[in-house]
């Protein structure tokens, strides 16, 4: 790919492959950070499955199964070099971040954290990455010790010292805030914890949909990410992980496919990546997600991250005049990632994503699945607008029209 | 201003029977995990009717202005009678087209008095679930 060469964002054109956003006036999706849209190449590489080559994978003796096998393990190599793995074996498809994340607390957690190891984690974790290292301690007796954050929502470095010991046995860290949009310097925890022996798990769900991370670069022990979050269907996620880490750890889950031979009572292991991929997988989805890759990086990730900190730099200025308005993270926006988080003083934030609906305008309310980062910020709840590569200015604009709407008709009453 | 209608307006910022009692026959509180709505109810009861009631919490529009109906509709009423409400009846008081996410704001008041009240610890339409 030649880098050299920019491109802005031929925004126009893409949403033509987005039948959502055909209506008049067009949805304003802004719930990103949760779920993307599909475009019409990953569902048609998805239908094209079903319709033509549906099939079981590996071990078909025919020329359908071989297709679908092919397809399946294409769509691994796409993820591979979209992330920069090593070797192609080390991409494990999982459900989603979720399920990448559990697989890592289970297997390699339960074979290598004892009694009184450390798991350092941040207090603005999403909930799946935070509750499978509770339970993870839970079992075996570990202590889980949290980074804090400043006002500003970034990460308090000067603790990091503190924290990171020779107890300390694995950091996991989200490398962007689902929540603020914070950006962490991963890299720097990452040398870190190395220094003190630990191993690092990032949660990379909100980054790689948004701009290019390197594994190797990163040197990163594991990674997870989930395909809906970068116009892949449901269903389909990933665990990378370092090769000698991955051929180490126990099975996950057991069952066919994960298996070399199996006794009554004993059974040997497949390789990877097979040996973390029991059961039939999802193969449409992961056909799914290796077209998503495709459609992402032929957009080009990094006018997709060009395209977002405008939406934000010009989302900020509007929000910023609204009367009222509280907004949560880094002020600077080269600090975050498009994700805006706020308050509007005296109207509850499920109000106003109720209000905005009508208005055409898809937020998210509520505790965003990280109830810890929560009560740092002394709050119930916020309000979170999110970007990605199909939005406009005007979907912003009528971010700040619902937002006015929602401000007069909630404290008109109060004069 | 199609979902947001004047009475539930209304109801929102001056809602009745807002507070506690001081020595309620009954009190109880719930929130719900969802959103962080809490809601706790007040009741003082004489001869199986509710003399009094008090309500009081944080929440949205929606789950407020349906808890302040309810203290209005549950005044001077049997425990008997009260029993009998269901989620439609909250739903017509209410008077607007809810999704599913935001009926259990509405429902939250009604949850509160049947748990505290008869001990009924369910969703108000998922009874016999």
């Amino acid at each position: 790919m030649n880098t050299s060469e920019f491109r802005p964002l031929d925004v126009e054109n893409i949403r033509k492959d987005f039948p959502i956003f055909a209506t008049e006036p067009p949805l304003a999706f802004l719930d990103n950070a949760a779920s993307t849209q599909t475009p019409r190449p990953v569902v048609e590489a998805m239908d094209a499955y079903y319709d033509t080559y549906r099939s079981n994978i590996h071990r078909g003796i025919y020329r359908i199964s071989e297709e679908a096998t092919a397809q399946y393990e294409r769509a691994r190599e796409k993820v591979a070099q979209l992330i920069n793995a090593p070797r192609t074996r080390q991409v494990i498809f999982t459900r989603n971040t979720t399920e990448s994340i559990n697989l890592i607390a289970y297997s390699w957690g339960t074979a290598n954290i004892r009694e009184g190891d450390e798991i350092v984690l941040t207090v603005m974790e999403h909930h799946s990455n935070l509750v499978p290292w509770q339970l993870l301690a839970q079992r075996t007796g570990a202590v889980l010790r949290f980074l804090e954050i400043t006002d500003e929502g970034l990460l308090d470095f000067t603790q990091l010292r503190e924290v990171l010991t020779e107890k300390t046995k694995l950091v996991a860290m989200g490398h962007v805030s689902n929540v603020l949009g914070t950006i962490n310097p991963i890299q720097s925890v990452i040398e870190a914890a190395h220094a003190v022996g630990a191993k690092v798990v990032v949660d990379a769900a909100q980054s790689v949909p948004h701009f290019h991370v390197d594994v190797q670069q990163l040197d990163c022990d594991f990674l997870a990410f989930s395909g809906h979050k970068m116009c892949g269907p449901t269903g389909i996620g990933v665990l990378y992980g370092k090769m000698e880490l991955l051929e180490e750890m126990p099975p996950f889950l057991g069952g066919g496919s994960m298996i070399r031979s199996v006794e009554r009572d004993i059974s040997s292991y497949a390789e990877l990546p097979a040996k973390f991929e029991a059961g039939t997988p999802s193969i449409a989805e992961a056909i799914g997600l290796g077209h998503a890759v495709d459609y992402i990086t032929q957009a080009n990730l990094a006018a997709i991250h060009v395209h977002e900190q405008e939406l934000l730099k010009y989302a900020h200025q509007r929000l910023k005049e609204i009367e009222g308005i509280t907004l949560y993270g880094p002020s600077a926006p080269h600090q975050k990632m498009g994700v805006i988080s706020f308050n509007i003083e005296g109207t509850h934030p499920h109000d106003v994503a109720g209000i905005l609906d009508t208005h055409g305008v898809a937020i998210r309310a509520g505790h965003h699945c990280a109830q810890p980062l929560m009560k740092r910020l002394d709050v119930i709840a916020t309000v979170r607008a999110s970007f990605y590569l199909y939005n406009t200015i005007e979907d912003v604009d009528r971010l700040y029209d619902g937002l006015c709407r929602t401000q007069k008709l909630m404290t008109r009453r109060k004069q | 201003m199609n979902i947001y209608q004047e009475e539930l307006l209304d109801h929102y910022e001056n809602p009745s029977n807002y507070g506690t009692l001081p020595n309620p026959d009954i009190s109880h509180e719930e929130d719900n995990p969802l959103c962080g709505d809490q809601i706790r109810i007040d009741l003082m009861i004489e001869d199986d009717k509710i003399k009094e009631v008090r309500f009081r919490g944080h929440g949205c529009t929606i789950s407020l202005a349906a808890a302040s109906m309810l203290t209005e509709e549950i005044k001077g009423k049997s425990l008997d009678e009260v029993k009998q409400l269901s989620k439609d009846d909250i739903l017509d008081m209410v008077g607007i087209p809810l999704g599913p996410v935001r009926i259990k704001c509405a429902l939250l008041g009604l949850k509160v008095l049947k748990t505290g009240a008869y001990g009924i610890n369910c969703w108000p339409g998922e009874e016999d679930e």
